[in-house]
């Protein structure tokens, strides 16, 4: 009996949905088989967001601000994945030479990284609850949330465009060697500064005026600057806010749009050029 | 024999080291990247302060002071521990030379030290930049010529190699734990940051916390640097009762014992990794 006829070739939807699936698994199941992560991932990283806290409590900040730093600090969670689990993982994939196995496969790079996301959103999720429990167990800051409905389109489509963000990246980590690593490590306090991870990113304008202004505006680009600002005005109410919630809410719907068209065009582009140039299986540059 | 063979190992390893932080580039966007990085870091803290000082909190400006220079003295401990422990990781999985450097005739310990002193002098880079920055933009009243430069030298050396030795247990530990487990380093830091009084006065924390940050040599250690510098000084550190002579003989000693647990960590990891055949795992999650 030949193999096509005991094997049934799976729709293109169900091949790319087995393939996120199968992308997500080692890395929901790895942390299982690494225990040490559950405390290293989720009780240390509170110390730094602590740290914080502490430091408006020196300031004598209006209590707001500490709910700031909470939210802020749940989110550095979701930054970071993007950064290293899902924009520099294909450098690492590379490296690791499973790239390669990823490009001969008859399946959709997409849903690679869309199982990538999952898996990876997955842990970060622990980790940004346990940041959360922690602010309102620990520091006991009030959370009250007064637009649920917002709230979750602002969720959900901050992680769309910040996962769709990061497969962008991905594609250019693809051609890249140590630059990717380094690009990482770049893109890490200087975003913590520009979108606000822990002060409402209107501080730029009450501190600069109209180029202040811009600045913030430049920032939402990076889509947790707007979904920060909107979660914190679901939380605490529009005072500190950068722009009116619906705005804010528009404008991630357009940048999910955007980031998720661009990493297709993207990474069909740079797995092109990665191929011609011969670098998809360049290792140690 | 051994020692000329050690010298030969921690100058190539320090060479190594320094070329895998630097050849990635060109000198300019190298100087840029180690430049942005720090700066931005601080320009937060300094966004915090002016938002709340501007909105009517504490506006002590010894207390900017305080937490600006802490901050940038900070870095030392966050990138060396950070480095120590990434070397395990690197040379095991990316690199996949972890193996041959164990087989090799080299002191493993001797290379460790090697690669770290490169991280060191990237690191030193950064936080003479940062200083630079706050006394020329900032307004940070640093007095070059009132600074006791040898207690200074002293103060550092000691430090340096309280953090180097942390460095090393975390390292003994990464022997054990997968690539992804960078939260442990990012944790050991956020104790240091948490309870060292970096980014605020440590009597702001309750009674337990401040028990635990005298336990720290790294609170001696900035507490000793900003009384050298003589910046931050005033603010209620709960360490004005103790003087220089007993805070530099607190962390000479506390440093030495820390040193050798590190040491005992170190090798206990490296033993257990050798005996369970850790030496050249890859956790490709």
């Amino acid at each position: 009996m030949k193999f096509e006829e005991e094997y049934e070739k799976p729709s293109w939807m169900v091949m790319n949905m087995r393939t996120a699936f199968g992308r997500a698994y080692p890395r929901i199941i790895g942390v299982n088989r690494e225990p040490s992560w559950v405390f290293f991932d989720t009780f240390f990283p509170i110390l730094a967001i602590a740290a914080y806290i502490y430091v408006y409590t020196a300031l004598q900040a209006p209590p707001q601000y500490l709910g700031y730093v909470v939210i802020g600090g749940a989110m550095t969670a979701y930054w970071m994945n993007v950064l290293w689990g899902m924009a520099a993982q294909l450098y690492w994939e590379k490296e690791m030479g499973n790239l390669e196995l990823y490009m001969v496969a008859p399946i959709s790079r997409m849903a690679i990284m869309a199982g990538m996301a999952i898996g990876g959103m997955f842990t970060s999720t622990v980790r940004a609850v346990t940041t959360i429990l922690a602010g309102v167990f620990i520091f006991g800051i009030t959370l009250t949330l007064e637009e649920p409905l917002m709230f979750i389109g602002i969720f959900i489509f901050t992680m769309t465009a910040l996962y769709g963000m990061g497969m962008m990246f991905a594609s250019l980590y693809m051609m890249w060697g140590r630059e990717a690593w380094h690009m990482s490590n770049l893109l890490t306090e200087p975003i913590y500064l520009v979108s606000g991870f822990y002060f409402p990113v209107k501080g730029f304008q009450f501190l600069m005026g109209d180029p202040g202004f811009w600045l913030a505006v430049g920032a939402s680009i990076i889509p947790v600057t707007l979904g920060l600002d909107g979660m914190r005005q679901c939380f605490f109410g529009p005072g500190d806010g950068f722009l009116p919630l619906w705005v804010e809410l528009v404008c991630l719907i357009i940048l999910t749009v955007i980031f998720l068209i661009l990493a297709r065009f993207s990474l069909s582009y740079m797995e092109n050029l990665a191929k011609k140039e011969g670098r998809l299986t360049l290792k140690w540059q | 024999m051994a020692m000329s063979m050690n010298r030969r190992v921690f100058k190539w390893s320090t060479w190594l080291g320094w070329q895998l932080e630097s050849n990635w580039t060109d000198p300019f966007p190298f100087i840029i990247y180690s430049i942005a990085k720090p700066i931005a870091g601080s320009l937060i803290l300094v966004v915090m302060y002016s938002i709340i000082a501007g909105i009517g909190g504490q506006t002590d400006i010894g207390l900017f002071h305080y937490m600006y220079v802490s901050n940038a003295f900070f870095m030392f401990v966050a990138q060396v521990l950070f480095g120590i422990t990434w070397v395990i990781h690197d040379d095991r999985e990316h690199y996949r030379t972890l193996k041959y450097l164990y087989i090799s005739p080299s002191n493993f310990f001797v290379y460790m030290m090697g690669r770290t002193i490169s991280k060191l002098l990237v690191t030193t880079l950064a936080v003479i930049v940062t200083m630079a920055f706050g006394v020329f933009f900032l307004g940070v009243p640093l007095d070059i010529l009132g600074v006791n430069w040898l207690l200074f030298i002293v103060v550092m050396f000691i430090g340096l190699a309280c953090v180097m030795s942390f460095g090393l247990a975390l390292a003994g530990l990464s022997f054990l734990t997968a690539k992804h487990s960078m939260g442990m380093n990012e944790g050991v830091a956020g104790i240091f940051y948490m309870f060292c009084g970096v980014i605020f006065p440590i009597s702001i924390l309750p009674a337990w916390g401040i028990s635990l940050a005298k336990v720290l040599p790294v609170t001696y250690w900035l507490e000793l640097i900003r009384r050298t510098l003589d910046l931050g000084v005033g603010i209620d550190t709960a360490l004005a009762g103790i003087s220089t002579v007993d805070s530099l003989w607190i962390l000479s000693i506390s440093t030495i014992v820390f040193a050798i647990i590190s040491v005992g960590i170190f090798k206990l990891g490296d033993y257990v990794a050798r005996s369970r055949g850790l030496i050249d795992m890859t956790t490709a999650y």
